[in-house]
């Protein structure tokens, strides 16, 4: 089948990093993606199942990887060739659709869970993403045993997959995944926002950023963490108007941000730092200067969340030391336990949410994979040319 | 002789007018047959023995004492000055207050009088830099006084340096500078640049303080003073003068020195920006092509320095001393005399160049809340009478009106721009809902206090300072302006006068009769 794989090359990915800086287009052209024949995967077992790809979105961590940003920290993590797309909506032999968890938790790779019930992404041992019945590889989309969701067709344990409903079309569905990322940052808020001394006006919540991530954090936070005032910096207009939709209280473009902030907090900017601020921040970028300005509007004792995957960061963490600011990692989803004392899977979240705020208008266009050099180029530059989610669209695609 | 002013019908053989547009200029052709210019008189002569001048006012005061006679060993001598937002440009040196600030320090060594401080009176705007001091107050007053604490500002959010004097019959408090307050003598040192300058609005407002000045810096008081410029239309006025009678009843002995300046605004190679474009001989063209074309091309920081590096040439015309409202009442008549001009009848439209300065950028940046204020704030009010423009009309503005505040001299300004008139441009609904939060705000407290920055609230007072210009009119376009800070005011961005004219049609008509006030140079209109 035709598909679009990664493989392991150090020119290619060095040829991508440079010419990224020039165009999207040239770095998809030069870097180590290609449109190419690839074997169907194998069922890996009894619990493994076929999946034919409807939707396949392309993600933040795709295109760094595309374009040869990604950490050399994933060396270890994936193995080569490999199929990338983990935000996907699929159908079974069966003629069912699902939505895929990507992780490639404990139970596909042949171990016990952590716990009773564990989602595929609990756990504090993350041994087994790479050891066990399978190549190394932390998500479907990253791994060369399992293929992924920009081919037509790849393998994925039934611990991975959720049965949609009729009523869920494939556009909501493929940004249910990302909604779920959005909605496990939210959450990692939850326990500074409850833990803050003074109840007695809303815990200020930033967030950097407002592509899907971001706006999925937005709608996490006023859906699932109460008493918040939720305040973004988003750079491009349909981004304010998704955020403002979607629960945020202020929206200000970015480098407003720290004003907008200051405001809430009613304190003092010293230099370039806020003398309080935002009980939690969520930076839905990643890069140095989103973190930088992320610790600089977070107030002494905050938490600042590291949605959008940073990769290399060169940070002045002074400030960070004296004002004893938590850098917290949010990576992708699992068990969730709500300040309602709930506990439930980011998944069933993120479709609740999903459906609720109608996330199918964030899907802004969809390509074939044999277009993949312009799909890839309108995700790099969605922002800017007023998009939000671009798609594959496997539907008419031939195996 | 000078010439008074004049209104000039415009005709088919009129050239095109010149219009104000921020750091630079636009000279637009204005319709014939159904428009008019109204030009400023030219400057009335300068004193020439200036300091005999300040020297005989201060020995013959009206309706008081003079100073050796007020001046006595022991006693607490106060004098007041006013702040860097006058005159505009900034006058030549020697300022007229270090000139009548050094014959009253020669008066009171004279008597003995060795408690003297001397107090910018500055309100809610921000702290004068040093060279703004010294060039007010001049090298020798500045080096005597400042060292030993004896020259300062007025901090209006100092607790323990302002004094509570009483409240008016309509409840209104004054709370004033401390030290101002329990002086033997406070002499207040004014230049009397407009007609709304002066009187009591030097001491009761230049020494105020927050509490105080909410009273009258509110929509309900700004929109009810038809205009600023006519103390008896003025509820500004009214509520200050009101003040002034607790001031009188329970403050300091104020002795009230008031100067007026002629128009002679502009120095070389500036001077064609004061002379009618008809009368433009081939160098003024030359000037001018010269100056427009440099300035298109000049980076705007420089042209923003070049235009606040300008010293006036406008020199003094009259001095008075003594009583506030006595001193004043001459004062407004000699403003008057050099300013009014008579207009019969309003316009439709009322176009109005908006220059590169107003009283609250002095070495600082035209932000777009201070364009609103000089458009609708203080041109509009330019008047006697009845406003230039009717009821429903259209006023037509040029200036670039970029997003860009200065930082230090202006940071609630940005907050406010951001915040507030994303929510509502009514004067009324962000007194209620937004302005204590910037009054109170600690961070912009403590730049007011101890920066270059105005007051949290000052933005506020700007725009109500348009209030009643805002309420009279129909539309505001703004021609030339960065179309989305426009927007944000809440007005209507135009690229050209024609476009301006073909949208402000909407609401006034094809055929309206168009006025524009061409100032600076300075004018009041008396509209019959």
């Amino acid at each position: 089948m035709k598909a679009l794989q990664v493989s392991r090359s150090v020119p290619r990915l060095g040829m991508a990093r440079i010419a990224s800086a020039i165009s999207p287009v040239t770095a998809t052209k030069l870097g180590p993606l290609e449109y190419t024949s690839v074997d169907e995967p194998e069922l890996l077992g009894p619990d493994w199942h076929r999946v034919r790809t409807r939707l396949a979105g392309i993600c933040g961590s795709d295109l760094s990887l595309v374009e040869g940003h990604a950490s050399l920290y994933f060396e270890d993590w994936v193995s080569f060739p490999f199929v990338p797309g983990h935000e996907v909506v699929g159908e079974l032999d069966d003629g069912t659709r699902v939505i895929l968890e990507p992780v490639l938790g404990h139970e596909a790779r042949g171990f016990a869970p952590p716990f009773d019930g564990a989602a595929p992404g609990d756990g504090d041992d993350y041994a087994h993403l790479a050891t066990g019945d399978l190549e190394p590889g932390i998500q479907t989309g990253f791994c060369c045993s399992t293929g992924g969701g920009w081919a037509p067709e790849f393998v994925a344990h039934q611990s991975q997959l959720h049965h949609i409903s009729d009523d869920m079309s494939d556009e909501r569905a493929v940004l249910v995944e990302p909604f779920a990322g959005g909605i496990h940052a939210a959450l990692l808020a939850a326990p500074t926002v409850a833990g803050r001394h003074d109840t007695s006006t809303p815990a200020i919540v930033a967030v950097l950023g407002a592509g899907t991530m971001g706006l999925a954090a937005i709608a996490g936070l006023r859906r699932y963490v109460p008493d918040v005032r939720i305040i973004v910096g988003a750079r491009y207009p349909h981004q304010r108007r998704f955020a403002e939709e979607f629960g945020a209280d202020v929206v200000v473009a970015p480098d407003e941000l720290p004003r907008a902030v200051r405001r809430a907090a009613g304190c003092h900017m010293v230099g370039d730092h806020l003398s309080s601020g935002a009980h939690v921040t969520i930076d839905a970028v990643g890069t140095s200067a989103t973190v930088a300005d992320c610790l600089r509007i977070t107030r002494p004792r905050g938490r600042v969340v590291l949605l959008g995957m940073p990769a290399d960061v060169t940070l002045d963490l002074t400030g960070l030391w004296h004002r004893e600011t938590e850098l917290k990692g949010a990576y992708t989803y699992g068990t969730e336990h709500l300040p309602d004392g709930r506990t439930a899977r980011t998944f069933d979240l993120a479709i609740e949410t999903a459906t609720e705020l109608r996330a199918e208008r964030l899907l802004s266009a969809t390509y074939p994979l044999s277009d993949h050099v312009d799909a890839i180029a309108h995700a790099a530059t969605a922002g800017r040319r007023g998009a939000t989610k671009i798609a594959f669209d496997l539907r008419k695609e031939d195996s | 002789m000078p010439r008074p002013g004049f209104v000039l019908d415009v005709d088919k053989s009129t050239p095109p007018t010149l219009f104000w547009h921020g750091e630079g200029f636009r000279l637009e052709k204005l319709p014939a047959d159904r428009s008019r210019v109204i030009y400023a008189p030219e400057p009335h002569d300068a004193i020439d023995d200036i300091d005999g001048a300040i020297r005989t006012s201060l020995l013959n005061p009206i309706d008081m004492d003079p100073p050796p006679a007020l001046l006595f060993p022991g006693m607490k001598l106060t004098i007041a000055f006013d702040d860097v937002s006058l005159p505009l440009p900034k006058m030549r040196r020697p300022d007229l207050r270090q000139r009548i600030i050094e014959q009253v320090l020669t008066m009171a060594a004279d008597a003995g009088v060795d408690d003297v401080h001397i107090i910018a009176a500055l309100a809610l705007h921000r702290r004068m830099h040093e060279f703004e001091l010294r060039h007010a107050l001049g090298d020798r007053v500045y080096d005597a006084f400042e060292p030993r604490g004896l020259l300062y500002q007025h901090d209006a959010e100092d607790p323990d340096e302002l004094a509570f004097l009483g409240t008016t019959d309509q409840g209104e408090e004054i709370e004033i500078n401390k030290r101002a307050a329990e002086s033997d003598l406070l002499v207040y040192v004014n230049i009397n640049l407009v007609a709304m300058d002066g009187g009591w609005k030097s001491t009761a407002v230049g020494l105020a303080s927050y509490r105080s000045l909410r009273h009258h810096h509110n929509p309900t008081t700004m929109e009810a003073s038809h205009s600023f410029m006519d103390q008896h239309a003025s509820e500004l006025h009214k509520s200050t003068w009101r003040m002034g009678k607790v001031m009188r009843d329970h403050g300091p002995k104020v002795f009230q020195i008031e100067t007026t300046l002629n128009t002679d605004t502009f120095p070389q190679p500036f001077e064609f920006l004061s002379k009618r474009e008809w009368e433009w001989n081939a160098k003024d063209r030359a000037l001018y092509l010269g100056a427009a074309k440099s300035l298109a091309k000049t980076p705007p920081r420089l042209a923003r320095k070049i235009f606040h590096g300008i010293e006036a040439p406008h020199q003094m015309t009259s001095i008075q001393c003594g009583e506030v409202e006595a001193v004043h009442k001459v004062t407004t008549q000699n403003v008057y005399d050099q300013q009014l001009v008579e207009v019969e009848g309003q316009t439709d439209i009322l176009t109005m160049g908006i220059p590169y300065i107003c009283p609250y950028n002095v070495h600082s940046i035209m932000n777009p809340i201070l364009v609103m204020c000089t458009g609708l704030g203080y041109f509009f009010n330019l008047y006697r009478g009845k406003p230039l423009v009717r009821e429903g009309g259209v006023v037509i503005l040029t200036h670039p009106t970029t997003n860009e505040f200065h930082p230090v001299h202006h940071p609630s300004y940005i907050d406010f721009f951001e915040e507030v008139l994303a929510d509502t441009k009514d004067p009324h609904v962000m007194s209620q809902k937004w302005e204590q939060q910037y009054a109170e705000d600690d961070w912009y407290r403590h730049l007011y206090r101890t920066t270059n920055a105005y007051h949290g609230v000052h933005p506020f007072y700007m725009w109500y300072w348009g209030s009643h210009g805002m309420k009279h009119v129909g539309k505001v376009i703004i021609v030339g302006g960065d179309a989305a800070t426009v927007r944000k005011l809440g007005f209507t961005p135009a690229s050209t006068m024609n476009d301006a004219l073909e949208i402000a049609s909407d609401t006034v008509g094809r055929s309206p009769t168009i006025t524009h006030i061409k100032t600076p140079p300075l004018l009041i209109a008396d509209v019959k």
